[in-house]
């Protein structure tokens, strides 16, 4: 196992957090820095991902490495039988990192178990995504200038969204205080409360989305509310529109107020938010170049002469 | 009567290992888990036996055996109340408790199927949490309580 894979976002210190943050801003002043001369990364896509290879790839070319690799699995010899291993072992053999997207819990973890080239975790199911995790952190950092002592509503499915968790297990060294809102079928798991609990972290749970709740908000985090999530579908009818955020919401919130959002966003934000200058989810979205680029020169042991 | 009976059963063994307040439902599971089916030594499996503390009980007598340390405390994470006594000679040379370890390979199947360790031939790894009643994996993250774990 290569020590500087980055599986889940737990795996960094805060330390580790704030220097990744650090060479994030220094990526966005200088995003054409050509220190990956000479390197190869695969992008090995088990599952299609669009948005995060995309990513990806322009991070490392704008670094100056090279990109491998494929965007779906039906296309490699996985669709002929071949484990995981055999995979990640061949492909090891040609490449300084490997950013990996899978379908199953926990193909992250056991890819970097068995090789010594660096894994970066894209995402591995409903498992861990740690990229998005660093650039929620940085859109937060950019936006509100710390990432301390803030007040986070974090809105929709609690439940099955893991960028939330990530992001709230991510927060932990920064005192934050938070609100969780979600009807009683998406609510934040029990094992996320106890966590908040044990860390000391103050937090509310809310089934309402109140004007009180968005006014005391710096950072208001939506997420998309799945149908697929519901064994009711009455009970997804009734909830859908509950935790959609209107333009109209915002009138008497915070100045330095942000709408977070991973993307894609279906209609739990609507349109007329977008031209709202508290509405963050576009550049959001850029900041994940950033970010990523300096996830992988974290992977490669590169760091930037700033 | 029947208390009798079970004692003089247990003191019959001339050499070998008694595990003793295996709870009733995790008998069978600590056998396969012990491996003992496939022993050729004399082996008695008592179950529904009275116990004060359980209410009732399981045993596992096997002759002429001693296992390591590790081997029996492969059966603490479903039969944490397990007593271990070592029989040499008809006497009891040590008693003991089953002790729960930190890392637990190769005997729980996550069970979670989108789990990594269910499509890949691999071995599993159990961490126990801390409040020492749940195991989580290494892998997907997925946890579960120790007398709910799925026994390969």
């Amino acid at each position: 196992m290569n020590p500087n894979s980055l599986v889940s976002i737990d795996d960094l210190s805060k330390e580790q957090i704030i220097e990744l943050l650090e060479t994030a801003r220094y990526f966005e002043e200088h995003p054409n820095h050509k220190i990956l001369d000479g390197k190869v990364v695969a992008t090995l896509f088990f599952e299609p991902s669009t948005r995060t290879r995309l990513s990806f790839e322009t991070a490392v070319n704008r670094l100056g490495g090279r990109v491998i690799g494929f965007s779906d699995a039906s296309t490699t010899s996985s669709s002929k039988g071949e484990t995981l291993k055999d995979t990640i072992k061949m492909v090891s053999n040609y490449v300084d990192l490997i950013i990996m997207r899978h379908f199953l819990e926990g193909a992250a973890r056991y890819a970097t178990e068995v090789t010594e080239v660096p894994v970066i975790n894209a995402g591995d199911g409903a498992n861990q995504h740690p990229s998005q995790t660093m650039l929620d952190l940085y859109s937060i950092l950019k936006t509100q200038g710390t990432l301390e002592n803030l007040t986070i509503t974090m809105v929709g499915d609690l439940k099955y969204g893991r960028t939330v968790h990530s992001l709230l297990m991510a927060m932990k060294y920064f005192n934050p205080t938070f609100r969780f809102v979600a009807c009683d079928e998406l609510k934040m798991p029990r094992e996320y409360v106890e966590f908040c609990k044990k860390q000391g972290i103050a937090f509310e749970e809310h089934s309402d989305f109140s004007r009180e709740v968005i006014d005391s908000s710096d950072i208001i985090y939506m997420t998309r509310v799945q149908r697929e999530r519901f064994s009711d579908i009455m009970e997804y009818e009734k909830v859908k529109d509950l935790y959609t955020l209107h333009n109209a919401m915002l009138d008497t919130s915070k100045e330095n107020l942000r709408i977070l959002h991973p993307l894609p966003r279906v209609n739990e934000i609507s349109q007329d938010v977008d031209d709202n200058p508290k509405a963050y989810y576009f550049d959001q979205a850029r900041n994940g170049l950033y970010a990523r680029q300096a996830l992988i020169c974290r992977a490669l042991g590169i760091t930037p002469e700033k | 009567m029947a208390t009798d009976k079970r004692e003089l059963a247990v003191a019959a063994l001339k050499s070998g290992t008694v595990i003793d307040h295996i709870p009733s439902e995790a008998l069978f599971k600590c056998v396969k888990i012990l491996g003992v089916e496939k022993m050729p030594q004399k082996l008695t499996i008592g179950n529904n036996l009275d116990s004060a503390r359980l209410g009732t009980k399981g045993i596992i007598k096997v002759a002429d055996t001693f296992f390591p340390e590790a081997t029996l405390n492969r059966i603490a994470l479903i039969a944490p109340t397990a007593v271990v006594n070592t029989i040499r000679d008809y006497e009891v040379v040590e008693k003991r408790r089953v002790e729960l370890p930190a890392v637990i390979r190769g005997i729980v199947r996550c069970d979670n199927p989108k789990c990594i360790t269910n499509n890949e031939p691999m071995a599993t790894v159990f961490y126990v949490t801390e409040d020492g009643e749940h195991i989580r994996c290494r892998y997907c993250n997925h946890t579960v309580a120790n007398d709910k774990a799925n026994i390969l």
